[in-house]
């Protein structure tokens, strides 16, 4: 056995360094660790939040995307509806610009048949008259015989 | 050591590796100390410097510490920390702020005093007597009974300091009465419980002293097969010995430092448990 006095060199030293690693080691890499091991759990509950609230806003984002889709729909429906209002209007506009046009002309056409009528009936008298002339040889007056003439012309 | 003249000179070659560098009270044939006012300069010098150095370390490490990436080194020391850390949280009751960085710098300091044991055994001792003519060196601080001592009186006055405190004077003074057989055996109990106790401070120490010397003689008896057989041998035998050496010294190497680790960690334990029991307040 030889125990001397570094003995009590050894314990100084051995007290010195475990105040040493206390304060220089120990506490600053525990902190550190501790710090760490709290930012990780923080990081994890933020994700997690970030997560949900994903979820929130997909979810969201869907049924903004729903009711768009419903309102397009719907607007595309009324635009349809629209449009064969529109069709069938100017159908029926055409229909009766078409009749008009129509009722137009054949008045125009009646009146062009009558005047022809007219006309015709004036020169089928006078070449009566011109005829009958003929025959009885003598020209009938037309001023004196203007009844029998407008009786003619009446009869034709 | 009235031996055959080799094995004069193979005594001599290890007593002489297991004599400290001694100041004071010395004895000036054997250089063994001869009383307490003895200084071993050569376990103080090595148990400073690797003091030295572990404080250096944990300076430089504790001023630099990155949270979120760490690397390397770095790395290397959390690993140990936690280690540390989850022993005291698995084997300590209660909380002490102090028994932790205790532990770690027990674990450190002991496995830096033991790896000494790792470098080659004439290694040191040769350079020193080359460079400074320093006679005798042992190189393994925890080979030397005062380190080991050192350490374990602190734990000791530790044990007695918090069971103190938690159990209170007569708290403590009951354990010695009534424990371990109850009331009416307190004669015996008192003495169970002195050499209890007194155990605790000489097993930790003897334990740490005898591992670790006997490794050093191992390594010295290894060293040896070269020191004398190579000589005497022929080519053959030179080789032979010389193989052996080297053969044994690294399966000793391997095995010893499993060895160093494991008796820093039984050190460590220990003063954590011994501490752990001075907090258990009914015992």
């Amino acid at each position: 056995m030889n125990i001397t006095v570094t003995l009590i060199f050894q314990m100084i030293a051995f007290i010195l360094l475990i105040w040493f690693v206390n304060k220089y080691l120990w506490t600053p890499v525990n902190a550190m660790l501790e710090d760490r091991q709290k930012r990780i759990a923080d990081g994890l509950a933020a994700a997690e939040k970030g997560k949900h609230e994903q979820e929130l806003a997909e979810k969201h984002a869907k049924e903004t995307l729903k009711e768009a889709k419903t309102q397009a729909a719907e607007v595309l429906a009324q635009a349809e509806k629209r449009a064969s209002i529109i069709v069938e209007e100017s159908k029926e506009k055409a229909q009766v610009e078409g009749d008009r046009i129509k009722a137009s002309a054949q008045s125009e056409i009646d009146q062009e048949v009558s005047r022809a009528k007219e006309q015709l009936r004036g020169q089928v008298a006078e070449i009566a008259v011109a005829g009958a002339s003929r025959v009885l040889g003598r020209e009938i007056d037309s001023k004196s015989h203007d009844k029998l003439m407008k009786d003619l012309i009446e009869q034709i | 050591m009235a031996e055959a003249a080799s094995g004069g000179g193979t005594v001599q070659y290890i007593q002489h590796h297991l004599t400290n560098l001694c100041a004071g009270q010395c004895d000036p044939v054997t250089h063994k100390a001869t009383g307490f006012w003895a200084l071993h300069l050569d376990t103080i010098f090595f148990s400073y410097a690797l003091a030295a150095l572990i404080m250096v370390v944990s300076w430089r490490l504790g001023r630099s510490l990155v949270s979120d990436a760490p690397s390397g080194f770095q790395n290397f020391v959390e690993t140990i920390v936690d280690f540390v850390a989850q022993q005291v949280r698995d084997t300590f009751p209660g909380h002490n702020p102090l028994i932790a960085p205790l532990a770690l710098t027990i674990f450190v300091w002991v496995w830096l005093m033991n790896f000494m044991d790792l470098i080659p055994v004439d290694l040191l001792p040769v350079l020193a007597n080359a460079i400074f003519g320093i006679e005798y060196l042992k190189v393994v601080p925890t080979t030397d009974l005062s380190a080991t001592f050192a350490m374990s009186l602190v734990v000791f006055a530790l044990i007695i300091y918090y069971n103190i405190k938690i159990k209170g004077l007569s708290g403590y003074a009951k354990m010695f009465l009534f424990h371990p057989f109850g009331k009416f055996l307190v004669p015996v109990n008192i003495v169970m419980t002195i050499i209890e106790e007194l155990a605790k401070p000489l097993s930790l120490g003897l334990r740490l002293f005898g591992n670790l010397f006997a490794g050093e003689l191992v390594f010295l008896l290894i060293a040896l097969i070269g020191g004398t057989m190579f000589l005497a041998a022929g080519f053959f035998g030179a080789m032979f010995w010389g193989g052996l050496q080297v053969l044994l010294d690294l399966g000793w190497l391997i095995f010893h430092l499993l060895v160093i680790t494991l008796q820093a960690f039984i050190f460590m334990v220990l003063t954590i448990v011994y501490l752990g029991m001075a907090h258990v307040e009914d015992h």
